[in-house]
């Protein structure tokens, strides 16, 4: 590095105020769920929350603790299937080479360009059909199919990298094929599976179109719906709104610090949002 | 090669036995008899694709080609009606405007989004103290759950009581109704999808930056070349193929969005908002008698123009790979 430390400083300084800009919708919500309701109209609006209260929060703690339960619930679900769904799929793409294999990952890509809503509307279809509206293996059902297709992927992109020589030294132990799976290729693809259950979950957690289409009416409503209903009931408590969005970030920022590199791992491997 | 995996061939230093490499060339087709085998650890996401991904696109095909009602949506034989649905959504004076909405929100937010993204990246890539942290910082508005940001967004842009509006106020300027008005709704959701959208673009080009190797910059600093020279000749060449996946998938993402649109205006007012991905969904669900039938025509339309996305960027990856 040619550059003097005081340049590099400056740098640092532009990068505070780049990321600052960034986030402060970020901190725009947390002030405001910190907000008084007879502040929340104030002109100019408070840009601290000097006289700050917990109202919103104790909103939250009243009234959405079943959604925020059912949100994990459907999350924890939505892990576990896609977990069991992808990884083998993962393995045998990357290391089995079956035939009609690429074909597959084609339309594993292709899947990923399928727009919820018309998802939405044939799971719609579908559940009406089976009765299974408004529970909670259907809406975990539905939100899998979020994250397959990238699971998929992000397993066989990771699991092609693992040696040969590592397999065929079991087989040549006498493992099978599934032994060789399960005590070789899972535990040395940690970082994979955590990656894909974190994309999962979080996906899971923030999914609206199909809770909304296909848990909507029922006792079982994920936390994107209780913000909703929120918006909708009372436009004034903004407040509580706030607040619970602050909650349902939590897992987004727990996944951020805790695996901070699995995180840009997955946005550069799999490259896909819905 | 999958567009997916040349991705990933871009990042680098995380370590690992796992780490994310290119698929090696096929080993030489010996008859194994793990072959077929293969298919059996293939088979629970083909059961699922053909149950959870091909059977709603089939019901949802379906749905535009019959003449549903309530009734027979619950029950069955439901006339067939042929393009039907098709020509009374051509046919409706909203389709126009929707499609119209559709190509600005997706063409405004790209542009936006690749170019503040591109940016940025090449900011984060002069390594200083905490551009690590800052840069996964910058990360947060693309992890929050949409319904987080888009009432975010909305509080921020209400008429009277929003920040934007109060700081629009200091430098003069009357309040905007963001939100409801038919002039600004649009331009509302397109601000609040690029915010979204920023921190994927960046993390995608700054990992294709880094695949750049730093002794080309140095035969060019050499040279003389001045940093925009470096960055026109240099980086944007270089860059092309992970600029065009960025853009791709931004593309198909951004066709697609619809959560910030519905929180945030329901595509209105007077579906001065609304895209064909909103307008599908108030087709379907938004009313009191349902329309499946034009809804799902609606769905159908914003998939073949993902796929023909999708087509011309595999045509064109395809003349580069010949060349």
């Amino acid at each position: 590095m040619t550059t003097s430390p005081r340049r590099v400083w400056w740098k640092t300084a532009v990068g505070l105020v780049l990321t600052g800009l960034m986030l402060f919708p970020v901190y725009w919500m947390i002030n405001v769920s910190f907000t008084r309701d007879q502040d929340m109209r104030a002109s100019p609006p408070h840009l601290f929350p000097t006289n700050g209260t917990l109202d919103g929060y104790r909103a939250v703690l009243d009234q959405q603790l079943p959604y925020l339960g059912t949100s994990f619930l459907v999350g924890l679900g939505t892990v576990a299937l896609t977990v069991a769904l992808a990884a083998p799929a993962g393995y045998a793409l990357a290391k089995l080479r079956p035939p009609g294999g690429p074909a597959l990952s084609f339309l594993l890509l292709i899947a990923q360009m399928i727009p919820g809503i018309i998802m939405a509307m044939g799971f719609y279809a579908i559940y009406l059909t089976l009765g299974v509206l408004n529970t909670l293996p259907g809406l975990i059902l539905a939100d899998t199919t979020l994250a397959v297709p990238f699971a998929v992927l992000i397993f066989t992109a990771f699991m092609s990298g693992i040696p040969d020589e590592l397999l065929q030294a079991a087989v040549v132990d006498g493992a099978g094929r599934l032994r060789t799976f399960w005590s070789i290729v899972l535990p040395v693809s940690r970082n994979s599976i955590v990656t894909v259950s974190l994309f999962a979950f979080l996906w899971s957690w923030s999914d609206f179109i199909f809770a909304s289409t296909l848990a909507g009416g029922g006792d079982h409503q994920p936390i994107t719906l209780g913000i909703y209903h929120y918006i909708g009931n009372n436009n004034q408590q903004w407040n509580a709104i706030m607040a619970t969005a602050v909650v349902a970030s939590i897992p987004a920022a727990v996944l951020l610090i805790l695996a901070q590199r699995y995180v840009s791992m997955g946005v550069t491997a799999g490259a896909v949002k819905d | 090669m999958t567009p997916t995996t040349r991705i990933s061939t871009t990042t680098r230093g995380h370590g690992g036995a796992a780490e994310a490499a290119p698929p090696g060339p096929p080993a030489p087709r010996t008859r194994r008899p793990g072959r077929w085998l293969a298919w059996g650890f293939l088979a629970p996401t083909v059961v699922y694709l053909l149950a959870f991904y091909a059977y709603p696109l089939y019901r949802n095909v379906e749905l535009s080609l019959r003449e549903y009602t309530v009734r027979s949506f619950v029950q069955g034989g439901a006339p067939f009606a042929g393009l039907d649905n098709y020509r009374t959504v051509l046919a409706d004076p909203a389709f126009w405007p929707t499609l119209a909405h559709t190509l600005i929100f997706t063409g405004a937010s790209l542009v936006f989004q690749f170019s503040i993204g591109m940016a940025l990246a090449l900011f984060f890539r002069q390594h200083f103290p905490l551009s690590g942290t800052l840069r996964a910082l910058i990360l947060v508005p693309w992890l929050l759950p949409l319904i987080v940001s888009a009432s975010t967004w909305s509080w921020l842009l209400n008429s009277d009581s929003g920040l934007v509006n109060a700081a629009l106020g200091v430098v003069g300027i009357d309040p905007v109704n963001w939100l409801t008005s038919p002039t600004w709704s649009l331009t509302s959701v397109i601000i609040a999808n690029i915010w979204i959208g920023i921190p994927f673009n960046l993390v995608v080009l700054y990992s294709g930056l880094q695949a750049i190797p730093v002794e080309v910059y140095e035969a060019s600093a050499l040279d003389g070349a001045t940093g925009w020279q470096r960055f026109w000749s240099i980086t944007f060449p270089l860059l092309r193929p992970v600029s065009a996946i960025t853009l791709l998938l931004g593309l198909i993402y951004t066709l697609k969005v619809f959560d910030i649109i519905w929180i945030m205006t329901r595509g209105g007012p007077t579906g001065s908002s609304a895209t064909l991905a909103t307008w599908s969904y108030r087709l379907g669900f938004g009313n009191l008698l349902p329309e499946f039938g034009p809804g799902a025509a609606v769905g159908n339309l914003l998939i073949v123009m993902a796929l023909v996305a999708g087509l011309v960027y595999i045509r064109s990856q395809r003349r580069q790979h010949l060349r």
